[in-house]
């Protein structure tokens, strides 16, 4: 018998179109409701069937929110998932199906419980309730509320006809019986505590959380380009465009939408673009002409591994010297990269009111890691966002780039007014108009690539420490690894370690150097170079001593990070 | 549109700002006619200056809006329909021009130019087509006519000119005209009616290059143009008929299409035509998804 207590992860494994993601809906759903912290990441391939896909989801009596290697329960729905992830199996592993999707080798080196899938599904009329099937033994296994399963199928099936609400609910049922009698034979033993307060929270993804950041902020336009990983943001606007009243619009490229997006700003409105590393390299153009027009603009990037096509369906932090340094001739920008779920909401309601304040573009910078991952979070504090806006009236005599100490023109926008707003891609005047003047040229280069940057950099929040100020160790992490190497820290378990967190990558605040003073300095990047320990050399001058570096396309797993601070610091 | 603005006073377009003084047209320049359509046109409409925006791209025609006085943004070569629909969308209440020459809007646009006919915005596109490229010196256009020798196609032009009048009708567009400025009145009335069609509207202008371009001279397109003065517009057929004829190339409203417009198919104005910019976010739409996201 394999006993499981306090933290589980559970993995399902199978070909896309397989209705992986049914069945990973129903369980993070079902058991949430059922009062278990859970967690859910995939990884997939950039294909449409076949293939192997994967979902991991952690049950837990604590809030879970990182990706762990370890698999307690697998679930492969077709051969060859052991082979997959068999770096992820050990000798605890249970697997959970049929015996023709688990390979020979693998049956001596795992606790294999046998159950007849196919047969059950058939049972109910057809192969198509495997999913479901599978999804009702784990709740079962969880203990989990069944009326949470039956209320879910009808929410997901109801469109589909009340046959196949009750053939799924039927299909649930065998399975969650199933998963009982497992527990009651001994076959598998899990304690997990339920928690009330859980089932009341929300569940929510790191892309909708991006996108409903977003509207909460003011976010009226979308335009995109469909690219992995970022169209999730784009489908959830889309799906929500009418009751918010805002237009979301699917263009022929992004650079049209980057451009669609800079005109509605310019008329007032509140705009973003989603997309990813090669669609954000096509928009660079227009960055300039937002730096130049001193025209706001909020860019979505979730980021895949790249160059060019890269690994278009897995994850990497390696965009930052991208959104860094992209456009021609100088201007400031500011770039945020959240660390979690709740930051992805309220850095994206910011976005927008630092885009419309400084006038420059806020870029958000996710990845496909952060923008697929999904858990229990406690409900937004809608209250405390607040929506800035800085839109003046054109009155007589109006000048769209007047001369201004902190290097903010007031911004007007047309038909606000009785004078009219000129906006600019050439050097101009305070007026918008075109110049090749020297001084003037100095000026309004100062003004935008100096004094603005100041300002923004001046007003810039400093990192989030977590741990002891007299930590010896600082380890440097940025966006969306945030809680992954927050629990491999815990997991080490030395108070001489701190975490120095960056959800804010640029401009630095300089009072940020105080955390580095006197410290064993350790960055832990999803990169192959090391970016942002080099923006901090470059910003900071700060010297990064250890680099803790994975570059494979996958997240880092709490262990992998574990493992390789205890080399460093023991 | 103002019904209190005097109608033909056109001063009010007259920028009177430091920067719009020195205009970097060449003497002679055909774009100096078209500014004067332009402003007429918008003067006989009964249009304010703060209600109209003139979106550019880049080159010489694309520096209009230092010329007159009306919103405007000087935007990137190739850029300025993308940018116009979106000033459009953001704000219907505007009346939204989109100009640049025939570099600007069939090459670098050209992308632009196809999709914005598929999505329809109210916008009006003008392109100062003089069939060459005058601010890089004389480099050959999309509608450079074959056989043309430049500095930089020695050998003389053997692609074939965009024919853009046909290639709108092909897409079904829905308001498509051509014009020479050298006939002042036709233009202002062409200029006036794209304005005031529902939906986008692409008026071709004609202007010679003193420059750079010496085949297509005023006399050139005098004598080998002809007005359509027997035509219907709304017959796509007959549209199409006219659209390939070289020589003489007509000049007119080749074909109107009414369909609906960008702005008024998106969800956004479904409910409420309120500007964008003047809306709020709607928090308690977001309470409703979060409560969603807490049930299951």
């Amino acid at each position: 018998m394999v006993e499981f207590r306090e933290d589980l992860s559970v993995v399902l494994g199978g070909a896309a179109g397989q209705g992986i993601q049914t069945v990973e809906e129903i369980l993070t759903r079902t058991l949430k409701f059922s009062g278990y912290n859970v967690y859910a990441n995939k990884e997939y391939m950039s294909r449409v069937r076949g293939g192997i896909n994967t979902t991991e989801i952690r049950v837990s009596s604590k809030r879970v929110r990182a990706f762990v290697k370890k698999i307690d329960i697998l679930i492969p729905f077709k051969r060859g998932v052991l082979p997959w992830v068999k770096d992820r199996i050990s000798e605890s592993t249970v697997v959970i199906g049929e015996k023709e999707n688990v390979e020979e080798e693998f049956l001596e080196k795992v606790h294999f419980i046998e159950v007849p899938l196919t047969k059950m599904a058939l049972d109910v009329g057809s192969q198509l309730y495997l999913n479901t099937v599978a999804a009702g033994i784990v709740v079962g296994i969880f203990r989990g509320e069944f009326s949470a399963v039956e209320e879910y199928l009808k929410e997901r099936f109801g469109s589909k006809g009340e046959n196949v609400v009750q053939k799924n609910i039927e299909a649930a049922k065998k399975g969650y019986e199933l998963g009982l009698k497992l527990l009651e034979e001994g076959a598998v033993k899990v304690e997990v505590q339920r928690d009330e307060k859980v089932g009341d929270e929300i569940l929510l993804s790191g892309a909708e959380a991006v996108a409903l950041g977003a509207l909460a902020g003011g976010m009226n336009f979308l335009s995109f380009y469909p690219m992995s990983p970022s169209t999730g943001v784009a489908v959830f606007a889309a799906q929500h465009a009418e009751d918010f009243g805002i237009v979301v619009e699917q263009v022929e490229d992004e650079i049209s939408a980057i451009n669609m997006a800079l005109g509605a700003w310019y008329a007032g409105a509140r705009a973003m673009v989603t997309t990813s590393g090669g669609g954000f390299a096509l928009m660079t153009e227009a960055l300039s002409l937002a730096g130049m027009a001193e025209n706001p603009i909020v860019i979505h990037l979730a980021q895949r591994p790249g160059p060019a096509t890269g690994l278009p369906t897995r994850t990497m932090q390696g965009d930052l010297n991208l959104v860094l340094h992209a456009g021609h001739g100088d201007f400031p920008r500011i770039i945020l990269a959240p660390g979690n779920i709740e930051e992805a909401f309220y850095l994206s309601t910011e976005a927008f009111n630092l885009a419309d304040r400084y006038q420059v573009p806020v870029i958000i910078l996710t990845d496909q890691y952060l923008v697929d991952t999904y858990y229990n979070l406690p409900e937004f504090e809608l209250d405390k966002v607040k929506v800035e806006k800085h839109i003046v009236e054109a009155k007589p005599g109006y000048r769209r780039y007047e001369l201004t100490e902190d290097g903010i023109s007031p911004r007007a926008i047309p038909g606000y007014g009785e004078d009219v707003v000129v906006a600019n891609g050439n050097e101009h005047d305070e007026w918008g108009d075109i110049t090749e003047d020297e001084e003037l040229t100095v000026r309004m280069q100062e003004k935008r690539a100096i004094r603005k940057l100041e300002t923004i950099r001046k007003n810039a929040p400093l990192p989030r420490l977590l741990g002891g100020e007299d930590a010896k160790y600082i380890i440097v992490a940025w966006g969306s690894t945030l809680h992954i190497v927050e629990e491999a820290i815990e997991k080490l378990g030395r108070d001489d370690v701190a975490l120095l967190h960056f959800s804010w990558l640029y401009p630095l605040n300089l009072e940020a150097k105080k955390f580095f003073e006197g410290k064993t300095i350790i960055a832990v990047e999803l990169n192959v170079t090391g970016q942002f320990a080099e923006l901090l050399r470059k910003e900071l001058g700060v010297e990064v001593h250890h680099r803790v570096l994975k570059y494979d396309g996958r997240p880092f797993s709490v262990e992998e990070v574990l493992d390789a601070l205890k080399v460093v610091v023991e | 549109m103002n019904p209190n603005v005097e109608k033909v006073d056109k001063s009010r377009f007259e920028p009177k700002r430091p920067g719009s003084q020195d205009i970097a047209w060449c003497p002679g320049c055909g774009n100096f006619g078209i500014r004067n359509i332009l402003t007429t046109a918008l003067a006989e409409l009964g249009l304010n200056p703060n209600e109209v925006a003139i979106i550019s791209g880049i080159g010489q025609a694309a520096k209009m809006p230092h010329y007159i006085k009306v919103n405007g943004y000087h935007t990137l070569h190739g850029r300025a329909i993308p940018i116009a629909t979106g000033v459009k969308v953001a704000n219907p209440e505007l009346t939204v021009i989109a100009e640049g020459g025939d570099g600007d809007m069939y090459a670098e646009g050209g992308n632009h130019l196809l999709h914005a006919i598929r999505r329809n915005p109210d916008i009006t596109v003008l392109i100062h087509d003089n069939q060459i490229y005058g601010l890089t010196k004389g480099q050959a256009s999309p509608t450079t006519m074959k056989g043309m020798k430049t500095p930089t196609q020695p050998w003389g032009v053997f692609e074939e000119p965009f024919n853009v009048i046909a290639l709108a009708i092909a897409l079904d567009a829905s308001f498509v005209a051509r014009t020479f400025m050298g006939y002042f009145r036709e233009s202002v009335e062409i200029i006036k009616k794209a304005i005031e069609h529902k939906g986008l509207a692409i008026v071709d202008i004609f202007h010679p290059c003193v420059s750079f371009n010496k085949v297509n001279t005023y006399a050139w397109y005098r004598e080998h143009t002809y007005w359509m003065d027997d035509h219907d517009p709304y017959d796509r057929e007959a549209a199409f008929k006219r659209a390939i004829e070289t020589d003489p190339l007509p000049l007119g409203v080749f074909y109107i299409n009414e369909k609906p417009t960008f702005e008024e198919l998106v969800p956004a104005y479904k409910r409420d035509k309120t500007p964008l910019w003047k809306r709020e976010p709607k928090v308690e739409e977001i309470r409703k998804i979060l409560d969603i996201k807490r049930r299951l």
